[in-house]
């Protein structure tokens, strides 16, 4: 029988991890996810699947520990929280132009600046739109349940190894710091340097028989050619967004009004969403579970049946934009959100409900 | 069955390993579980809290506007949390170091006066185990055996030897939460 545990979502990223068979992970430690790094320092992984676990003197540094360990063809992580993880986005960048798998975690604080330690979703934009420079995109996972954070470390890593890419899992201090029940995946062997030969046949590890060398490098000075490499990384992400949309909906078969919103927030919501329909009103969510690609067509196709939308979002309104863009102004869109590590209780989702949609009774 | 829970007071009164002990007992009783702390800056003397929701059914928020019980171990934490007990709840507290005392006549509100009876027991560690009593008295959503269940698996071997004294003060604490 498979195993129930009790563990916090920072955590269940720790074990998912190791279980994966991830050869490395490199972290500073900040918090809301310092237990990331202090669960895998407890865990030992070196001593049993030979898992490299190392505090690097800096956010930067280990975002450049990830681009080498990912251009060998390693599965290799980072974490940190928002102000961290503006320190790692030139190496960011820097793994998606040289087409290098490696998964980022991010969990969120409240911005901007150093700000504060409490929960966020503040960093929406940097995560989806960019965030480093250059034309690029992340695949972006945003888990609600520590059971989705255990998942989407495997699924993160399948998604960059699939696109050769790199993948962040979006989460904040809500789903970090809270304990929930968790069934870890299989124990995993890493790979041996035979598999990881014929499945990354571009990685840097040494010429071994092929007849060419592999150079990992995202400088390319001749400007036709740095072209084409962009036109690359665009056909990549055009499949990606073809094949790799995840969301799932709660109550919207009826739903005469839509919140959409992500990770921690939208289990707020659903409560506010089963009190809304025990007083008869007809609400509905979709909760988008890839941030990028978002779920633009399955947006398009509930506003149609519904009179309005509202997007909750831990941030100033981020978010909103894509809702807006996949409804092409169809039907109106609104934001209620808390900032600075604020959260919302499910009655003030319902308040910003009635406050939006004037035709909505309690 | 679901009951959502808040437990608050000062950091290092044990206010979130109550929390996590009661989220361990209702593992043990394959009960769905979330555990949210509070995780400011709360060492020694700042306000902690965490919430618990134990229940038989997925459970949605892990925030909540309002809560079935309330443990409140200061007068901060009393002020902030009286007010949020659902009508019919349960409000336990610590009367030691309460001037203003919770003055709602729609729940059941319990004192415990944990800290001498800790004293008692001649260990004050065993103060939240007391009030984690006093809360199953109340409110016998997991068994005392779930929580010692819980202990057992979660506590490292050393510490084993402990168990019987926790559960002398969950006992304890149930005797003076009345029942």
């Amino acid at each position: 029988m498979e195993e129930v545990k009790l563990m916090k979502g920072n955590e269940a990223i720790a074990h998912a991890a190791i279980r994966y068979g991830a050869d490395g992970y490199f972290g500073y430690p900040i918090t809301p996810q310092s237990e990331v790094l202090e669960t895998l320092a407890e865990l030992r992984p070196w001593e049993t699947t030979g898992m490299v676990v190392l505090q690097a003197e800096s956010e930067v540094a280990a975002i450049n520990m990830v681009y080498g360990g990912a251009a060998t063809g390693r599965a290799v992580m980072t974490s940190s929280s928002s102000p961290g993880v503006s320190l790692k986005q030139e190496g960011i960048s820097y793994l998606a132009a040289s087409e290098l798998p490696a998964l980022i975690l991010n969990v969120m604080r409240g911005g901007p600046g150093l700000g504060t330690i409490q929960p966020s979703q503040a960093d929406y934009f940097q995560a989806t739109k960019g965030g480093g420079h250059g034309d690029y995109h992340l695949i972006v996972l945003a888990p609600s349940t520590v059971q989705e954070m255990a998942d989407f470390v495997g699924l993160g890593f399948d998604l960059a190894f699939k696109y050769r890419t790199p993948a962040m899992i979006l989460a904040d201090g809500i789903v970090g710091q809270m304990m929930e029940k968790v069934v870890l995946p299989e124990q995993r062997p890493r790979r041996t340097e035979e598999e990881l030969r014929a499945q990354c046949p571009w990685a840097a590890c040494g010429r071994g028989d092929r007849d060419h060398r592999n150079v990992v490098t995202s400088l390319e000075l001749q400007s036709d050619k740095m072209e084409r490499n962009n036109e690359r990384f665009q056909k990549t992400y055009r499949a990606i967004e073809a094949n790799e949309v995840r969301y799932q909906e709660y109550f919207t078969d009826d739903a005469e009004y839509l919140i959409v919103a992500f990770g921690s927030v939208a289990r707020i919501c659903l409560k506010a969403i089963e009190d809304a329909r025990a007083k008869g009103v007809k609400v509905g969510m979709l909760r988008p579970i890839t941030l990028w690609p978002f779920p633009t067509a399955e947006i398009a196709r509930l506003a149609k049946q519904v009179k309005g939308i509202l997007t909750v979002e831990l941030n100033a309104g981020q978010m909103i934009e894509d809702v807006r863009l996949s409804v092409e102004g169809t039907v109106p869109v609104h934001h209620f959100g808390r900032m600075g590590g604020m959260i919302p209780n499910p009655g003030e989702v319902l308040e910003a409900l009635s406050a939006c949609f004037t035709d909505l009774k309690f | 069955m679901k009951e959502e829970i808040v437990i608050a007071g000062f950091g290092g009164q044990g206010v979130l390993s109550m929390g996590k002990i009661l989220a361990y007992a209702g593992l043990m009783d394959n009960l769905e579980v979330t555990w949210m702390p509070s995780y400011g800056p709360e060492q020694r003397g700042g306000t902690a809290n965490v919430t618990v929701i134990l229940s038989d059914s997925a459970i949605s928020s892990p925030v909540l506007d309002s809560y079935d019980t309330a443990v409140v171990l200061n007068q901060q934490s009393l002020d902030k949390f009286e007010s949020k007990v659902k009508p019919g709840g349960t409000l336990i507290y610590d009367p030691s170091g309460i001037h203003h005392l919770p003055s709602r006549t729609d729940i059941t509100v319990v004192a415990v006066d944990a800290m001498s009876a800790a004293i008692e027991l001649q260990n004050s560690k065993t103060y939240n185990m007391i009030l984690l009593g006093a809360l199953l008295a109340c409110r016998p959503i997991v068994g005392i055996d779930a929580v010692v269940r819980g202990l057992r698996k979660t506590l490292p071997e050393r510490h084993h030897h402990l168990i019987p004294l926790n559960e002398q003060a969950l006992r304890k604490g149930m005797s003076l939460a009345g029942k």
